[in-house]
């Protein structure tokens, strides 16, 4: 079935909504529905929306047969925080904004069924605008090889050419005035490609041969070889069992194997917030009644901090009891870890201020905009609430004993425990008005009724905003609660502060007049009115207390953020959160961390509303823009003028400005010297546009991470994304490279992995050439001897042989096995990482290195080869040294001395790592015979070669030592010098272990 | 493997908890295939991991340098034990009036070839003493001329007519050419007699070429045919009544050469050549190596157990000992003079 723009559609209940829709109507009288949008910003809570009452009749098929009504709106745009429009209907004009619009991809919970009609279709919807076409990633080793390969095939042609100008020189002599020089050749007689006459086109032809014989140093089975790796790599991320996420049921799960060397050179990482450093789910710890903080429970920040002051040994003791301690502090109840027993079990009846308390949690229990859900089985109660804070509230009033149990249009039960009998009442509340919340008022309020006839005020908000708005008689705690409210802030907490107020009845009929009369005004500004109207009421409050909720982390993540942070990894997080919780999580997972300098650039100041109130659209934005380029420029003098570490927090709208063309240079330098950016209030888009920011301007390794169908373009924009599989479908999962079980695993998968992956793809890619240019040189220099005539020294089989058998293997085996250091001190030293972000293993000066010590090499093999058979009798029986002797010989040394190199250049034997290097050499000899002993139409000039003419003869085995002593002895001199006098820092780590006692670090 | 898998896996919920050195032992009670398997996925195989500690660099540097002196004394002795005696002849055996256009000399037939130069034996040869030629700046190991032969036809004779390798050399009058090709074509052909005083030293020229090249490469049932019968003759003729296979001096000269200056044996005199003997020696120098400006040596030379004659293996080996030995010194000098800091 195809959607058209204007179209009907009735949504039920769990379903998804196919295109962008307003909303008309609901199966609610009032015309309202709740909408999970995990696919589009990553948060599980439940989002409410709100049709226009003058479309709310119509919620049956029948009520649209005479229905007309126009819709203006906006041009499809990425933008999912903002909706402009309006609706004719029968000549009215109403106006439509984001509360009316309902997205694709998120999904109709908790209500019936809903009608809308279809405004975008296809790729005009928000989600689609949101995504980005999946690039196609190559890690930069790779793309570096192929630079590699290039540079390679330039000095291949260099070789050719010249083997083939000397050649042509030669051969044009061969015959010249019709006085034949090499008339062994028969010069006057010959086929094109040796002729004299035409040397020049001889040559050319010889130039094509030697392109192919020299071919040998173009390791074309490298990228087959390093394909085969980095599968095998993969299996062994994907098996490791340390990256189990056992709950789950989730092992990393690598889902291409391009980018595993990537993964150890990760220079930032950007992260998504909710559900991939926080469980996204909120925990009630503490609060503060009639200024007495109660609650016992430790915060991760807390920990964290504590964490930090001990000594490292007992750190070690920690990190050991690591799950214990984490298992020991999950709370029985989801959204309810508060510890203290002066309050839990009725107890709080025998508390000093227990009328307060009494209050405090009612209030809990009254002031929100969650939904019960009763379960008919066993009576008990879970909620549906707009945000997991809600939820923990309520939650957190359930369990003391105020449980919020039905809710109607116009009314709230509540049972509660009866202070004086001790018994569960249910009272009925009256609900008067709700004054929702909204980021401008950063509160909300409920008026109610209760039993006895009193009209109250309940209000919950921020406390910047709350204490404001207290009464002169209502602030008898003020102090106290002050104090709690940093004490929770600083503990990483969320805090909410409470206060109510009674209300007069002629009070409440004029508010109510003006509030309904502001509401139902058809105006741009109505919602302003409205606030200004609920300002009048919300005031002289009088103080209860405040709550503190954390956003629970998930295990491990300010240790993993630690542990990254100390491998010089700069870790920025792109939130759709708000600036206060995207702060308070910093805070938590040690991001930011005191003594940090914080800049935070913020667009929604008073300024930044008077400007936009005062201006028209463009000049506005102009101003805007100006603005946020002074406070990036502010913070960039306060960069240069101090050395303190920095952290950047900005928000949404400010970030639109300052990636704007002309300021996201200096946003970005801005940025890129902070060791911690935090972006609010992102939409999907942007956060991929800055991780193509950022991948670009660094020029370095990005790695972003989230687990939501909002971080998806961020994953594909990213040089490696990392899914979390976590509990929020699979979106992110299936646009990631990598799939990770939680955010604390990314510590292994970088340090471990990512290192090990790069050290040995690098060693490995490196040892490629090495091993083809050796052989390959050897190749070029007996050329020189053969005028350039594109005869070979070796056997054809043995040269095809040579990648195959007897070189690959082992060093396959580096590529999958070798490890530096064992995974513990990578974990244990993450200064290691840094190896990878500055790539000082694949670095042009160590790929020359490999280059020059591979043409050393083979200048050993050939010159020792050729010194040392030359033209006497090789041995007592007075043969001499012909072609093929020659060959098998310097084949002998080219493959004992690559082998040995990679035995010098391992640190890692295994029983398969021996059994590849001696395997391989061994298996040189055993061809040499069985191919020898084939019949000579097949084995040509290796026929008996070995056992007839090499194996009996001494100087065929003692040519083959001192070739391997001289070609390894640069290599060997170099790390030995190395390792004493200027040791990388796995080196150090080496030598420190190797020299203390073994046992203990096994 | 699935069976395997989901077990280590099953128990990682246990090793997940656990530390992991009881999850290795759990594993251990499971038995050795999946302990294997285990410590292969979890990259924790049993490995010895050397490190280029100051001992472990010093007394390799010291074990190798001990380990080549020797040897490398050993080959010297070898070598310098050898008695060899070189002759060039190429510009001498060519008369006077020839020195400046040798090409003419070498092509005109009329002219005759031989020519005698005398020897001095400096030391002591005991037999067998091995006569070689040597030829310089002569590419044997031209791609054109490696490929210049039909091992098929050197093998199977004329029945094998597949010579198409061998062209030009292939076929002359319509009729196929045994052996084929340039190789066998410009086999060389001065040949040498030697006489002590009056007495001609008999020349061994049985079992000069490799016993497999005999047995398998050459037939025994093939006879030289139609061979240097052309208009341009190259090297030697062959006798034709001989088969391939015994034709040795064509058997070694078609193990081409490795390298553009090169020996090959030419026969053994099998009797002992005292110190001071003069050997006379009587030339057919009948090979041209003038046009292409090669030269040509006799080579009377003993063998040792390592051969002929050449320092260079024993000198390199006692020069890399040397070397080695001296690094050693160098790196416990350095490592007393500056001992390395462990930056932790």
């Amino acid at each position: 079935m195809d959607l058209r723009v204007g179209d009907v559609v009735k949504v039920e209940k769990d379903e998804f909504f196919p295109a962008d829709l307003v909303l008309l109507s609901s199966s609610y009288e009032d015309p309202i529905c709740y909408v999970e949008t995990t696919n589009l910003d990553g948060e599980t809570n439940l989002k409410l929306k709100q049709a226009l009452q003058a479309t709310s009749y119509l919620n049956e098929d029948s009520a649209f047969k005479d229905f007309r009504g126009i819709i203006r709106c906006e041009d499809p745009n990425a933008n999912l925080y903002s909706f402009v429009g309006n609706l004719d209907v029968a000549g009215q004009r109403y106006p439509l904004t984001l509360n009316q619009l309902l997205l694709r991809d998120s999904k109709l919970k908790n209500t019936d069924y809903i009608y809308g009609v279809v405004i975008f279709t296809g790729h005009d919807t928000k989600v689609v605008q949101n995504s980005v076409t999946p690039p196609s990633k190559r890690s930069k080793i790779e793309k570096q090889t192929d630079k590699l390969v290039y540079l390679l095939f330039a000095v291949l042609v260099l070789m050719s050419f010249t083997g083939s100008v000397v050649f042509g020189i030669a051969t044009r002599e061969d015959l010249q005035h019709g006085r034949m020089k090499r008339w062994y050749l028969r010069p006057d007689e010959t086929t094109i490609y040796y002729n004299p006459k035409r040397a020049p086109i001889a040559a050319t032809l010889q130039f094509f041969t030697a392109l192919l014989l020299y071919s040998y140093l173009i390791p074309i089975s490298l990228y087959v070889s390093v394909e085969i790796v980095k599968v095998l790599q993969s299996c062994l991320i994907n098996k490791d069992l340390h990256m189990y996420y056992e709950e789950g049921d989730k092992p990393a799960h690598a889902r291409t194997s391009n980018l595993n060397e990537e993964l150890g050179q990760v220079d930032t990482i950007l992260s998504d917030k909710t559900g991939t450093l926080t469980c996204n789910s909120m925990d009630f710890v503490k609060c503060s009644i009639a200024g007495t903080s109660y609650g016992y429970g430790v915060t991760e920040v807390e920990r964290a901090l504590a964490r930090k002051k001990t000594s490292s040994l007992a750190q070690e003791k920690s990190d050991e009891d690591f799950h214990e301690f984490y298992t020991e502090t999950n709370p029985l109840v989801k959204g309810f870890n508060f510890k203290d027993e002066r309050i839990t079990n009725g107890r709080w009846v025998n508390e000093p201020y227990s009328d307060v308390i009494l209050k405090f949690f009612r209030l809990l229990a009254i002031c929100h905009t969650a939904i019960p859900d009763v379960n008919e089985e066993n009576g008990t109660v879970t909620y549906e609430a707009e945000s997991p804070d809600e939820a923990a509230f309520v939650v957190a009033a359930r369990e003391v004993g105020f449980e919020f149990c039905e809710r109607s249009q116009a009314s709230i039960s509540i049972n509660e425990l009866d202070p004086i009998t001790g018994k569960k009442v249910k009272r009925i509340f009256e609900l008067l008005k709700v004054i929702e919340f909204s980021s401008s008022r950063k509160r909300m309020s409920v008026i109610i009724r209760d039993e006895e006839g009193n009209l109250l005020l309940l209000c919950k908000g921020a406390d910047s905003i709350m204490f404001q708005r207290l009464a002169s008689n209502g602030r008898e705690f003020e102090e106290h609660t002050r104090l709690h409210i940093n004490e929770y802030a600083n503990a990483g907490l969320r805090t909410m502060v409470l206060a109510y107020r009674q209300l007069e009845e002629g009070e409440y009929q004029r508010f109510n007049e003006e509030f309904t009369e502001a509401k139902n005004m058809i105006i741009a500004d109505q919602e302003k009115l409205a606030e200004a109207v609920a300002e009048t009421i919300e005031k002289d409050l009088i103080l209860l207390g405040a709550t503190a909720v954390e956003d629970k982390l998930q295990i491990g993540v300010p240790e993993c953020i630690d542990k990254l942070a100390r491998a010089g990894i700069k870790i920025w997080v792109l939130t759709g959160d708000k600036m206060e919780t995207a702060i308070n999580i910093g805070f938590a997972c040690s991001l930011l961390r005191q003594g940090m300098k914080h800049i935070i650039i913020n667009s929604e100041t008073a300024e930044f509303d008077a400007l936009e109130k005062s201006l028209n659209e463009s000049e506005a934005s102009e101003a805007l823009k100006a603005n946020i380029l002074h406070q990036i420029e502010k913070a960039n003098d306060l960069l240069a003028s101090s050395n303190e570490s920095l952290s950047l927090i900005i928000d949404g709208k400010a970030l639109t400005y300052a990636l704007d063309i002309d300021v996201k240079d200096f946003f970005l330098e801005l940025a890129i010297s902070c060791s911690t950016v935090i972006c609010c209030r992102s939409t999907p888009k942007q956060k991929a546009l800055v991780t193509r920011l950022v991948k670009l301007k660094t020029r370095k390794t990005t790695l972003a991470i989230g687990d939501g169908a909002n971080d998806v373009g961020m994953l594909q924009e990213a040089d490696i994304g990392v899914g979390i599989s976590g509990f929020e479908g699979m979106q992110a999962v299936m646009s990631s490279d990598i799939a990770i079980g939680q955010f604390r695993y990314l510590e292994r998968l970088l340090l471990v992995h990512g290192h090990w992956c790069y050290r040995r793809i690098s060693l490995m890619i490196c040892y490629f050439f090495y091993k083809n240019i050796a052989f390959g040189f050897t190749l070029f220099f007996y050329q020189a001897y053969a005028s350039f005539s594109g005869q070979t020294v070796y056997n054809e089989w043995c040269l095809s042989l040579y990648n195959v058998l007897f070189t690959s293997l082992p060093a396959i085996a580096l590529g999958v096995f070798d490890q530096d250091i064992p995974a513990r001190l990578c974990l244990k030293f993450p200064v290691l990482y840094q190896q990878g972000v500055q790539n000082v293993l694949f670095s042009w000066f160590r790929i020359i290195g490999w280059a020059s010590n591979a043409i050393f090499s083979s200048i050993c093999i050939f010159l020792i080869c050729i010194l040392g058979l030359e033209d006497q009798a090789f041995r007592r029986s007075g043969e001499v040294v012909g072609l093929e002797i020659l060959g098998a010989t310097m084949y002998t040394c080219v493959v004992w001395v690559v082998n040995c190199q990679m035995a010098l250049s391992i640190n890692y034997f295994t029983y398969i790592q021996h059994l590849f290097i001696w395997g391989g050499i061994a298996l040189w000899y055993i061809f040499l015979l069985a191919f020898g002993a084939m019949d000579p139409s097949i084995s040509t000039t290796a026929f008996m070669v070995f056992i007839e003419a090499c194996a009996p003869s001494p100087s065929f085995w003692l040519v083959l030592p001192l070739v391997l002593f001289v070609a390894l002895l640069p290599y060997f001199t170099y790390t030995a010098i190395q390792m004493h006098f200027f040791p990388m820092s796995h080196q150090m780590i080496q030598l420190m272990y190797a020299q203390s006692d073994d046992t203990e670090f096994v | 493997m699935e069976g395997d898998g989901e077990s280590v896996s099953s128990s990682a919920s246990t090793a997940l908890v656990a530390a992991d050195v009881d999850a290795r032992s759990i594993l251990v009670l499971r038995g050795g295939r999946s302990k294997a398997m285990y410590q292969f996925t979890q990259q924790s195989l049993p490995a010895c991991k050397p490190v280029l500690t100051p001992t472990s660099v010093i007394s390799t540097l010291f074990l190798m340098g001990i380990f080549c002196i020797p040897i490398g004394l050993l080959s010297l002795h070898a070598s310098l034990s050898v008695v060899e005696i070189v002759e060039r002849y190429d510009s001498e055996c060519v008369p006077h009036q020839f020195r400046l256009n040798k090409v003419a000399y070498i092509k005109d037939s009329l002219i005759p070839k031989n020519c005698s130069r005398y020897l001095k034996v400096p030391k002591y040869m005991k037999a067998p003493i091995y006569i070689y030629y040597q030829l310089d700046n002569y590419y044997q190991n031209h791609r054109r001329y490696v490929k210049s032969r039909s091992d098929k036809q050197l093998r199977y004779g004329l029945q094998y007519n597949d010579t198409s390798s061998c062209i030009p050399e292939e076929s002359n009058d319509g009729l196929p050419i045994v052996p084929c090709g340039l190789i066998s074509w410009s086999l060389f052909n001065d040949t040498y007699s030697f006489f002590r005083g009056t007495d001609e030293l008999r020349i061994n020229r049985k079992n000069i070429a490799w016993k497999s090249d005999r047995d398998h490469k050459f037939g025994k049932h093939v006879f030289p045919f139609n061979f240097q019968n052309g208009t341009l003759i190259g090297g030697a003729m062959l006798d034709p009544n001989v088969p391939l296979s015994d034709q040795e001096d064509l058997i070694v000269w078609m193990r081409t050469a490795a390298l553009p200056s090169f020996r090959k044996l030419y026969g053994k005199i099998e009797e002992d050549l005292e110190a001071n003997d003069v050997i006379s020696i009587y030339f057919l120098n009948n090979y041209n190596t003038y046009s292409f400006g090669g030269r040509k040596k006799l080579v009377l030379s003993t063998a040792s157990w390592l051969g002929g004659r050449n320092n260079f293996l024993g000198m390199a080996y006692i020069a890399i000992g040397s070397c080695l030995i001296v690094l050693a010194l160098v790196f416990i000098l350095l490592h007393v003079k500056n001992p390395r800091i462990i930056i932790t």
